[in-house]
């Protein structure tokens, strides 16, 4: 639902963008424009109101030509869309301009605040599928003439007219100069300077596409396709992906149905340039007159210039890939507070009753880790650490403090990790499990291991000597002694203790699976569109969390519980607490599928991965996206924060791991050497040591200590966020352990430091 | 109908997709009943294409976050579900549906063949159900550098070997355990004379090793032993702690009831006897490398011997293994446990219902196999008494080749001969209480009279038959003193005359006709009243190695052997209880081993070979 606001805004922009061309808008002050602008949305969209020498002029440009009542509603579509991305500054200028009050602007939930308010609130809203919607619209497009420069006025909120977005294309030229303008740019870009040509080739992707498609769209079938044949080959490898959708597409009517492309042009694709670049390509183009390559690129092109050396081919190689080019500087200039959250103490008094109680000999043990591991994370507030009330965080629990006890009681006994010290590995194979196992999730303390079968079923197995019991039932808590001491012990059944418990619910393939922090709860989320909570004390479900409306791909539970996040095929990733049956905030933005979903160990922020090859950070607080990290080649399926919150690995179909560091927003490494999609990593509980796991039956360790000291981060490369990747993948690799035939889909390191992998047996 | 598609050729130059024809598309609507014209076609056949791919694409995605690489039906349903077209029904199965062409015409189809129902509702074979899906724990130990430490015995440290070693190893296990015996033959020799290989004996041992785990495979057994066979025969090697190693596998081969013996057809004593001949040999070359080793492959022997559960092939390979162990082993284990072990043995054979049959053969094995080692232990006994007597026809040259070895003094110590016990007292390895009952720490030699009179008891003259079959012990003594020893030779009964010949000094004469019995008794007399019988100097073989030289001339022992081969099926085995001829009323103990025996063999001939026994029983001991 999201896009409709898109297509919405984006009507405008097209309309407004139809009545400026002619006054020649000036790039440089364009540039300027963004670079105030502190916010990012996620869609890459906001950038569009820029292209006006002022955003104030946006609510006037586009408010003028259309009708009062309809006028009406447009504006409070943009004002809601400007609210979501937190471009408070504009909507203050807009409802002043348009002489709004701030009694109009009634959306629902609107003082939650944040993307989750407006997600929400349309949510409801959102009944039929996008599928649906998006056929509707195609059939109104031939009734609706697709003109330029009259723009369609939109015609409501639930009927969004992707026509307009698509009458982008029908500015048409002669279809037959289209391969003579691209072979033109490309003569010049290949005449051009070594050192520019690098960052001008980047060019030719977007404009390739986008010239296709105007020629599919404009009915030039055979042109279009010569087009094709002739150009495709000259683009890089690791867009062949999508040149084999695009090449699929010959017909106008195609291009209405097809999601991908159309977030292809509705979304600018981002390129990174120098100034000496953009101004080389400038002059070129306009010297030309070459009006086509011209328009597309100030249409459909996001350029983002920089001052300063341009960048290498590797460079930019290492940061491209992405359904939409590069992210944009800006996006990724917040403050993120990747620090830790302080350790909550934990009363000496329960300690020493518990150590007295159990063993004596322990005691003096246990005051050393505790100086150790508490100590220097209590005493001192790390700086980069968000407060600590930042978001609202369960209370401790006595259980929640008795197994952190346990787990400073494990940690001591942690054996410490490095490259000449690695870890054991111990493999969970699933057998027999014809079912076709599609995630796993190993406990925090290794006791439980949970697997989801294609067969839409959830089986959980103790790993330990210790069963697997329900609570008795309600008639039999009646008859039990409520005051003994032992009452946790005597709700439970002895007689249902068996090894692995089986949990029935779901209607489809179980994607996504993760225990509670607390061992009570175990999430799943399925192709049904559901993410259900199951009760582990009872095996039974508790709550269906119905939102997403298609397959739900990956879910997690947030390091401290209660809140946990979920994406999956609508694009979207959503926030939930456990006791909320609808999101807290939705995170938009992605161009394709939210394949992975995780939560930073402190909390406030979660990370996603997506089939549109991008990583996003979002702030749990405000529901900003923080990050976006390009590089990828591949879908992401595997995302991991290092213990201390400022790392993060990514893995994904091309076999390869990027490292991230988080504060700067900076690709750091890359690790290369798997052959197949990384279905699994994780760090080891100390970070020294990255663990890997993949469909190509293997799993690898790298050393992760040495990979980020031998990033040099200068300030300059922090500010430009262009990085030298050493090439170094085969020193950092430690060591390759293959299974006999199980594909490795989870990893986990125990609380001493031992790897667990698991995987189904693939004969 | 769906089934049916024709996938034409497109008339583009570069294809990078599979399209359906406008000629499908038209015939599948006129099989709905629809007319479509060539334009129409044309267009749909492309929608559907484009189509189709898209589902696809999005199918793929199903498949990638089911951690799949392999496409299914499902997947592709799911796309087209979520895409609000309707699923194809009826391709669910996991296994590749065949996709067939028809010669004539390009057409292709999914086979699909008609499935009997009541068939398959009347099926015997129901399928059990797939098994339980269940979680597995592998772990992989990683030493600091990250390489996989060894688990459990496998070696490991094969990768360390060198290349050659490696393919030496690998060439020479393939053809000892291979098909072709020439390959083995070959493979054995160099194995035998390699002096290169020492780095590779762990893992030879180690194959031996496996011995257990072939134990249904006589053949695999075999080869293992004759592998064991050329590893002890090279010269080049030191066996070192290894020997223990081999020595198990071999006793393995020895004692166990190997699966192979389930089938009687298996030949599985053989293969007793070829171990228990290795045990042997290699006790004898490399015994010394072991400390304690004899002691404790007489224990185990010993213990299996005791042990009543174990199947009578393990008793028999007991016996075997004391057999090749030597004579003293046999004097030491076997023959104190004799009376403990009879009855049970007794038992076996006397039970004749078909049920036992099996059993009982076993048991015929068994008693065979005892009757070889005691019958060996008399011999060799005789013989190391005989031999330190230099005077008279103690020492007769030539005879089979045991003749010229010496007993030192107190005839504990064992002959230098290869397949006694080289210097190792048995007495001195036998400490542990015994499980047969019989104290080690009291132990004392049985004389030989008294042993054969026990022996006697339970084997009757088919103890007599086997002594005669031997190689006669230093040579028939020219005539035997008693007179009724003659007429039984004369008479080509098989018979076994021991003499006891007293001294002439004293006598001059043995005692024509000493009861069995009368044995002990003889024994008895001759310590006390050593004076009385004394035998004529060349004769005096029994005493002198075991008693202090006596004052008078002691008495001498001497066998007489003669008389007809009944061949090797221990048809001597046929024994009567009535000994009516002596019954003597001193004989307390063998008699009530003998009455035990009532009928062991078969009945119909004893009454024939009574007459046999009365003369053999009528020795002049």
């Amino acid at each position: 639902f999201h896009r409709l606001f898109i297509l919405l805004v984006h009507a405008h922009f097209i309309s407004k963008m139809a009545a400026v061309q002619d006054g020649q808008v000036d790039l440089e002050v364009e540039k300027k424009e963004i670079k105030t602008e502190t916010s990012n949305d996620g869609s890459g969209n906001n950038n569009a109101n820029s292209s006006s020498p002022g955003s104030t002029s946006l609510g006037a440009t586009s408010k003028s030509p259309t009708g009062p009542a309809e006028d009406q509603q447009t504006l409070l579509a943009v004002l809601q869309f400007l609210k979501r991305n937190k471009l408070n500054e504009s909507v203050d200028i807009l409802r002043r301009e348009a002489g709004l009050s701030v009694e109009i602007d009634d959306s629902p939930g609107s003082a939650s605040g944040g993307a989750g308010s407006g997600g929400a609130s349309n949510s409801t809203v959102d009944g039929g599928d996008t599928n649906s919607l998006l056929s509707r619209v195609s059939i109104a497009i031939p009734a609706a003439p697709a003109v330029t420069a009259a723009p369609v006025p939109p015609k409501g909120l639930d009927q969004p007219d992707v026509n307009v977005v698509l009458s982008a294309y029908s500015q048409q030229g002669d279809p037959d100069l289209y391969p003579l303008y691209y072979n033109g740019l490309k003569k010049f870009i290949e005449s051009v300077l070594d050192c520019h040509r690098a960052e001008l080739s980047q060019v030719f992707y977007p404009l390739f596409v986008h010239m296709y498609l105007e020629l599919v769209y404009n009915n030039h079938e055979v042109e279009a396709k010569q087009f094709f044949e002739k150009f495709s080959g000259d683009q890089e490898c690791y867009y062949a992906e999508d040149l084999r959708i695009l090449s699929g597409m010959t017909k106008k009517e195609h291009m209405k149905g097809n999601e991908t492309m159309l977030d292809f042009r509705t979304s600018k694709f981002v390129l990174r340039i120098s100034r000496d670049s953009y101004q080389l390509l400038k002059r070129h183009l306009q010297e030309r007159q070459n009006n086509q390559i011209w328009n597309i690129i100030q249409e459909h092109l996001y350029i983002d210039i920089f001052d300063g050396m341009p960048r290498s081919k590797s460079q930019i190689d290492a940061m491209s890939g992405s359904l939409a080019g590069e992210a944009k500087r800006d996006a990724n200039k917040t403050k993120v507070f990747y620090g830790l959250l302080k350790e909550p103490e934990i009363e000496v008094p329960l300690d020493d009753e518990d150590e007295e109680a159990e063993n004596e000999e322990g005691k003096p043990k246990k005051k050393k880790p505790k100086k150790d591991s508490m100590g220097s994370k209590s005493k001192k507030q790390d700086p980069n650490a968000p407060q600590q009330t930042r978001i609202p965080l369960p209370e401790l629990k006595d259980s929640d403090k008795l197994d952190k006890i346990m787990n400073m009681k494990e940690a001591a006994k942690k054996i410490r990790l490095g490259s000449d010290n690695l870890p054991s590995i111990c493999f969970y194979t699933f057998l027999n499990a014809y079912q076709g196992l599609t995630a796993v999730d190993i406990t925090d303390d290794s006791s439980l291991i949970a697997g989801g079968f294609a067969d839409s079923t959830v089986r959980v197995w103790s790993v330990t000597p210790k069963k697997l019991r329900r609570v008795k039932s309600a008639a039999d808590l009646s008859n039990i002694d409520k005051e003994s001491d032992d009452v946790l012990e005597r709700i439970m059944d002895e007689k249902t203790a068996s090894e692995s418990k089986i949990l029935y619910g779901h209607s489809g393939p179980v994607y996504g699976i993760s225990f509670s922090p607390d061992r009570n709860y175990l999430l799943s989320s399925s192709e049904d569109g559901t993410v259900r909570l199951w009760s582990l004390q009872t095996f039974t479900c508790l709550v269906g969390y119905k939102g997403h409306n298609y397959p739900v791909w990956d879910t997690q539970f947030s390091p401290y519980g209660y809140y946990f996040v979920s994406g999956g095929h609508d694009r979207v990733a959503r926030l939930w607490a456990t006791d909320h049956y609808q999101p807290l905030r939705m995170f938009a933005g992605h161009l394709a599928d939210v394949t992975c979903t995780r939560f930073h160990p402190n909390s406030n922020y979660v990370a996603t991965g997506s089939a549109d090859r991008t990583i996003r950070l979002w702030d749990v607080l405000n529901g900003n996206c923080v990050r976006i990290l390009t590089g990828h080649k591949g879908p992401i399926h595997s995302l991991a924060f290092s213990p201390n919150g400022k790392f993060m690995a990514s893995g994904a179909t091309d076999g390869r791991v990027l490292l991230w560091d988080i504060g700067h927003g900076l690709m750091i490494g890359e690790l290369k050497g798997h052959t197949d999609t990384i279905y699994a990593l994780r760090f080891s509980r100390d970070g020294e040591i990255l663990a890997s796991g993949s469909m190509d039956n293997t799993v690898k360790l790298w050393d992760t200590l040495k990979a980020f000291d031998d990033v040099e981060l200068d300030d300059f490369t922090a500010a430009t966020g262009h990085i030298h990747l050493p090439e170094n993948s085969q020193e950092l690799l430690l060591g390759s352990y293959t299974t006999k035939s199980t594909p490795v889909i989870h990893l986990h390191f125990t609380r001493r430091n031992l790897l667990l992998a698991a995987g189904a047996y693939n004969p | 109908m769906h089934s049916i598609m024709v996938v034409g050729m497109a008339d583009r130059e570069e294809r990078r997709f599979a399209e359906v024809p406008r000629e499908s598309v038209k015939l599948m609507s006129e099989s709905a009943g629809v007319e479509l014209s060539d334009e129409l076609a044309a267009l749909l056949a492309e929608d559907v294409c484009y189509r189709l791919r898209e589902a696809t694409q999005s199918s793929s995605q199903f498949m990638r976050h089911a951690k799949r690489r392999k496409l299914t039906v499902e997947d592709f349903n799911r796309a087209l579900r979520w895409s609000n077209v309707e699923a194809i029904a009826g391709y669910g199965a996991q296994d590749a549906l065949p996709f067939r062409p028809i010669k004539e015409g390009e057409l292709f189809f999914v086979e699909d063949r008609e499935i009997n129902l009541v068939e398959l509702a009347l099926a015997t074979n129901i399928p059990k159900g797939c098994a339980e899906t269940m979680v597995r724990v592998n772990v992989s130990y990683l030493d600091g550098k990250g390489n996989l430490e060894p688990q459990g015995t496998v070696p490991s440290a094969v990768q360390t070997l060198s290349e050659d070693l490696l393919k030496y190893y690998q060439q020479v296990t393939r053809a000892i355990l291979g098909e072709d015996p020439h390959l083995m033959k070959v493979a054995l020799l160099d194995l035998q004379s390699n002096s290169k290989m020492a780095a590779l004996l762990p893992y030879f041992v180690y194959v031996i090793s496996g011995v257990k785990s072939v134990s249904h495979d006589l053949e695999q057994l075999n080869r293992l032993l004759h592998m064991v066979k050329s590893l002890v025969q090279n010269p080049y090697l030191y066996l070192g702690s290894y020997v223990r190693s081999l020595v198990s596998s071999v006793m393995y081969c020895i004692l166990e009831p190997l699966a192979a013996s389930i089938n009687p057809l298996n030949d599985h004593w053989t293969l007793r006897d070829y171990a228990a001949l290795l045990l042997s040999h290699i006790f004898w070359t490399h015994g010394d490398l072991v400390s304690g080793l004899y002691h404790q492959i007489l224990l185990s022997l010993q213990k299996v011997l005791s042990d009543p559960v174990r199947p009578l092939c393990s008793h028999y390979g007991a016996v075997v293994g004391l057999h090749a162990l030597g004579w003293k082993a046999v004097e030491r284990v076997l023959y104190p446990h004799l009376p403990a072990y009879w009855s049970n043995l007794q038992a076996v054979l006397d039970d004749y219902s078909v049920s036992n049959a099996q059993v009982k053969a076993d048991g015929h094995k068994v008693y065979g196999a005892i009757l070889v080692a005691v019958e060996r232990l008399l011999k060799m006994k005789a013989l190391s008494l005989s031999l330190p007597a230099e005077r008279g026809f103690g020492a007769q040259p030539g005879s089979g080749g045991v003749a010229g070895f010496r007993v030192s003094s107190p005839g504990l110590s064992p002959p230098p001969e290869p397949l006694s016990e080289a210097a190792l007292g048995i007495a001195s390895h036998l400490q542990g209480p015994g499980g047969a009952g019989t104290p080690w720490e009291d132990w004392t030699p049985v004389p030989l009279p008294a042993m054969y009179c026990e022996l006697y008891s339970f084997f009757g003259d088919s103890l007599a038959v086997r002594l005669s079959t031997g190689p006669s012990l230093g040579g028939c003594p020219p005539s035997p003193p008693g007179p009724a020893a003659n007429p039984d030779t004369a008479r080509k009964m098989p018979q076994l005359t021991a003499n006891l010949n007293v001294s002439p000094r004293q006598d001059g004469s043995p005692r024509p006709e000493p009861a069995p019995p009368s044995l002990a008794a003889t024994r008895r007399n001759s310590s006390s009243r050593p004076g009385q019988r004394s035998v004529g100097p060349s004769r005096d073989v029994f005493p002198k190695a075991r008693f202090p030289p006596p004052q008078a001339g002691p008495p001498a022992f001497s066998f007489l052997i003669g008389g007809r081969q009944t061949g090797r099926r221990c048809q001597g085995r046929r024994f009567q209880t009535s000994f009516s001829p002596a019954p003597p009323p001193s004989s307390a103990p063998p008699r009530t081993y003998a009455h035990k025996l009532p009928v062991i063999g078969r009945v119909g001939k004893p009454l024939r070979r009574w007459t046999c026994s009365h003369y053999s029983l009528h020795l002049p001991l």
